[in-house]
């Protein structure tokens, strides 16, 4: 398992600085220290463990959030294949997500349409705190929301817009039978939204958290909202078992800097986890406790029957203040900035990460209980109580590591946490706060994903280091490099690298469940039958063009292989025209695609069978222009294909289609 | 727009491979397949040959009108996209299919066309008459199949009487 001699050279040679964390004094330990083979065991013996012969399946589906790509990916674990890019927050060359009719309303906001966004973190759905399989919940970042993939089509199908937030980064956890995904800001800001000077940052800038209801259809909603004071909420996690009716998040920039963070975020010596009693928020809301205030979002969701996203726009939403809610928020000092907070399978311990820190702060539910209870205060912030440090810790790991940042959880009492600045997942002993075991990655690992790692109900046979740094470990692909992935096997006491796989865009969490939950779940097509696209075109006979003014709509068929109508003529300059494109095949893997040439403001369709698009083509010039199928479907593929005529204004040409001599 | 387009579930596919519908069989069916088709032989006499797929044994009588009438739904709904009665279209004229070939056989070829495909020597040579354009799988019930039987049944008794 050496690197070939240019990396090995390359490593000696390259100092390296991590901007993420730059403290005065803190040196920075080259990652690169570590020996690529550390961890390895023989590689025949990785191979084989990794191995998923031809025709065989994978043991998991893992779900890697795409990071600044806006998507999912889907692969395969042990054997680290890609299955799958799904579009959730950008637009998607690959199948026409985001630039087909039916699918443009999921990406719009309050902001207008939003072409690319960046999302960070996966999330399962669970049912008494086990990933259920139905739906994959992630946030996007830049322009807030929360989107649903259901898992029965692998398909978004419901973005929600947060108001007031800013930086959705602290998102989309879930309660432990999927009854809310939290939305924390990580951008304080005005709230509303007011022109102030930045540097009135302490008196003006709030940061909300946000809780979504989720309807047993799954359908989201905006329940409510905590009105927070103006610190980055940056990650969370809800409790589970005796602590499922909180959420945790932290939050940095306790300081309140709004400029220069890298220094002026990181005077503190401790910052906060907030833990939120969303129980409590109930009762309050039901109280009347709320205030209704102005936010205008967007909840866009994908109609199953009609294959079409409609946008609901709402104008306000119930903001609970905490200094008018006691019990509902207590603030817990964590050390150092804390990013990560993760909560054991049995709910009692949530560890939070100081990044800047080499030691992690393991808090025990119990005890906050018992602090609570007799008021074992340390001052309060806005009216939010902060509980004593001492009396809430549970443990300390000293970990001998630098830039602590995630934990997950085997089903065996151990934790794992990623150490970005030094380079490693250490693995520790709850309870015993004892280090057990440490890796090297390659380079700098951000988030770490074990099965259900983050559930009552951990899958410990692997463990997927999600690194931040690349640089030698692939062939190099100019400057812009794929990220690194690395599979350890974690089913025995030490854990053993297995593998390396290169990933899409930038994976920040990932999830992944058994394949056995979901493969029987997966819809191989849609029903023709329950297709009610308002376009659709349920048969050849129905097939036809329709003129309304300048606007066309051509109601078209897909079927191996050919189109119907195939020959189409009386169209003019002028006209925009509306391909509606059903695909009539029932078989699985029996798609079709459609691309007509000179579509300057869109792109293509890619149509499983069953169902319907709509690609919308402004033609802008004289002539005759052939349009195709663009997925191999067929030996008689190159022959599936027609010609659109489009005429001037002045000329005198009819509406008329065809397909074949009839 | 058009006349209506008449006849059967057709479609296309190719290079000797098939469209599978079970998951787990991508590999094996392949396979199968592979020995079958070194194995199949023409039967002498083409209405001997029952295809391949479920249909073991159909028994038929009289004539149902309410079954051809199922038939003649599905029919124009879901096999005028390839079919005609009278003439070639993408696939062969099903005019004459019930006097040419075994009523299990044609459900079969109706149910089980991918496999049909890659393994009758009857419906090979029909794929390779119709220029590699296969059988569309659509995944109907025995119950539309064995109507549709009924209907092209009706068709061709029409047809010969007349």
């Amino acid at each position: 398992m050496k690197p070939i001699s240019f990396s090995a050279q390359r490593r000696q040679s390259i100092p390296i600085a991590f901007g993420i964390i730059a403290v005065t004094g803190l040196l920075l330990a080259s990652c690169h220290a570590n020996d690529s083979s550390g961890g390895a065991i023989q590689a025949q013996e990785a191979a084989q463990r990794v191995y998923v012969a031809p025709g065989k399946y994978d043991e998991f589906y893992a779900f890697l959030s795409g990071g600044y790509n806006g998507q999912v990916s889907v692969y395969g674990l042990p054997s680290g294949r890609l299955f799958k890019i799904i579009p959730v927050f950008s637009q998607n060359p690959e199948n026409g997500y985001g630039y087909s009719e039916e699918t443009k309303p999921l990406l719009m906001t309050s902001f207008g349409f939003i072409p690319w966004d960046d999302a960070h973190h996966p999330e399962l759905s669970q049912t008494n705190g086990i990933p259920d399989g139905k739906w994959l919940f992630i946030n996007a970042n830049n322009t807030p929301r929360v989107a649903r993939i259901d898992l029965k089509t692998f398909e978004t199908v419901e973005t929600l817009e947060i108001p007031n937030s800013a930086g959705n980064h602290s998102s989309p956890f879930v309660t432990e039978n999927t009854e809310y995904v939290v939305a924390g800001t990580r951008f304080s800001v005005p709230i509303p939204q007011k022109d102030v000077p930045i540097d009135s940052y302490a008196q003006n800038f709030k940061g909300v958290l946000s809780f979504i209801k989720v309807a047993p259809d799954g359908n989201m909603d905006l329940s409510f909202q905590v009105m927070m004071p103006g610190f980055d909420y940056d990650l969370a996690h809800a409790g589970k078992g005796k602590s499922k009716d909180w959420v945790f998040f932290t939050c940095y920039n306790t300081e309140q800097a709004h400029t220069l963070l890298e220094v002026n975020a990181s005077q503190r010596d401790k910052d906060f986890v907030a833990a939120i009693n969303w129980k409590k928020a109930e009762e309050y809301l039901k109280q009347g406790k709320y205030h209704v205030m102005p936010g205008t979002y967007y909840d866009n969701r994908f109609d199953t029957s009609t294959q079409t996203a409609h946008s609901i726009v709402h104008q306000e939403v119930k903001v609970l203040i905490p200094s008018e809610c006691p019990g509902l928020v207590y603030l817990i000092p964590a050390p150092k900035s804390p990013h990560g907070v993760d909560v054991d399978p049995s709910g009692n311990y949530i560890v939070a990460n100081g990044k800047l820190n080499a030691d992690l702060s393991v808090f025990s539910f119990d005890r906050i209980q018992q602090a609570i209870q007799q008021k074992q205060f340390d001052g309060e912030v806005n009216g939010i109580p902060v509980l004593k440090f001492d009396a809430v810790l549970a443990g300390i790991v000293k970990s001998g590591g630098l830039g602590p940042l995630h934990t997950e959880f085997d089903d065996k009492g151990n934790a794992y946490t990623t150490f970005f600045i030094s380079s490693e997942v250490v693995k520790w002993k709850l309870g015993t706060w004892q280090v057990e075991d440490r890796q090297p990655t390659f380079y700098s690992p951000g988030h770490l994903m074990i099965p259900g790692g983050d559930s009552r109900k951990p899958w410990g046979k692997y463990l997927v280091a999600l690194n931040k740094i690349t640089k030698d470990r692939y062939l190099p692909t100019g400057p812009e490099l794929s990220q690194s992935a690395q599979l350890f096997d974690i089913s025995g006491d030490k854990m053993k690298l297995l593998l390396d796989f290169p990933t899409v865009g930038e994976p920040h969490y990932a999830q992944a469940i058994p394949a056995s939950i979901l493969m029987p779940r997966s819809e191989k097509i849609y029903q023709l039958a329950n297709n009610h696209h308002p376009y659709l075109t349920r048969t050849e006979k129905e097939a036809k063009v329709v003129r309304s003014g300048k606007r066309i709509d051509v109601y078209m068929t897909e079927i191996r292989s050919h189109f119907v109508p195939d020959n189409i003529e009386g169209i003019h300059l002028g006209d925009t025209v509306y391909f509606h494109v059903t695909n009539l095949e029932q078989d699985w893997d029996a798609a079709h695609g459609f691309a007509v040439e000179g579509n300057q403001h869109n792109a293509e369709l890619l149509l499983m069978p069953g169902q319907t698009k709509t690609l919308k083509w402004v033609p802008n010039r004289v002539g005759v222009f052939p349009f195709y199928c663009t997925d191999f479907c067929s030996a008689l593929h190159q022959e599936m294909q027609g010609y659109v005529r489009v005429s001037a204004q002045t000329e005198q040409v009819a509406l008329s289609w065809s397909t074949g001599k009839e | 727009m058009k006349k209506g387009l008449n006849t059967l579930l057709f479609l296309i596919i190719g290079f000797g491979f098939v469209a599978c519908n079970s998951s787990s069989q991508k590999g094996r069916q392949a396979e199968e397949s592979s020995s079958a088709i070194s194995t199949a032989s023409a039967p002498t006499n083409p209405l001997d040959d029952k295809g391949v797929g479920p249909i073991q044994s159909v028994q038929l009588g009289a004539i149902q009108p309410e079954l051809v009438k199922k038939g003649e739904a599905i029919f124009n709904e879901k096999c005028t996209a390839c079919h005609r009665l009278d003439s070639r279209y993408i696939g062969p004229a099903l005019k004459g299919v019930t006097k040419r070939q075994a009523p299990e056989w044609i459900m079969n070829m109706i149910l089980n066309p991918d496999v049909m495909i890659q393994q009758d020597p009857i419906a090979k040579q029909l794929v390779s008459e119709s220029n590699g354009a296969v059988m569309a799988n659509l995944h109907l019930s025995e119950e539309d199949a064995r109507a549709l039987l009924e209907y092209l049944r009706a068709v061709d008794d029409s047809s010969s009487s007349q």
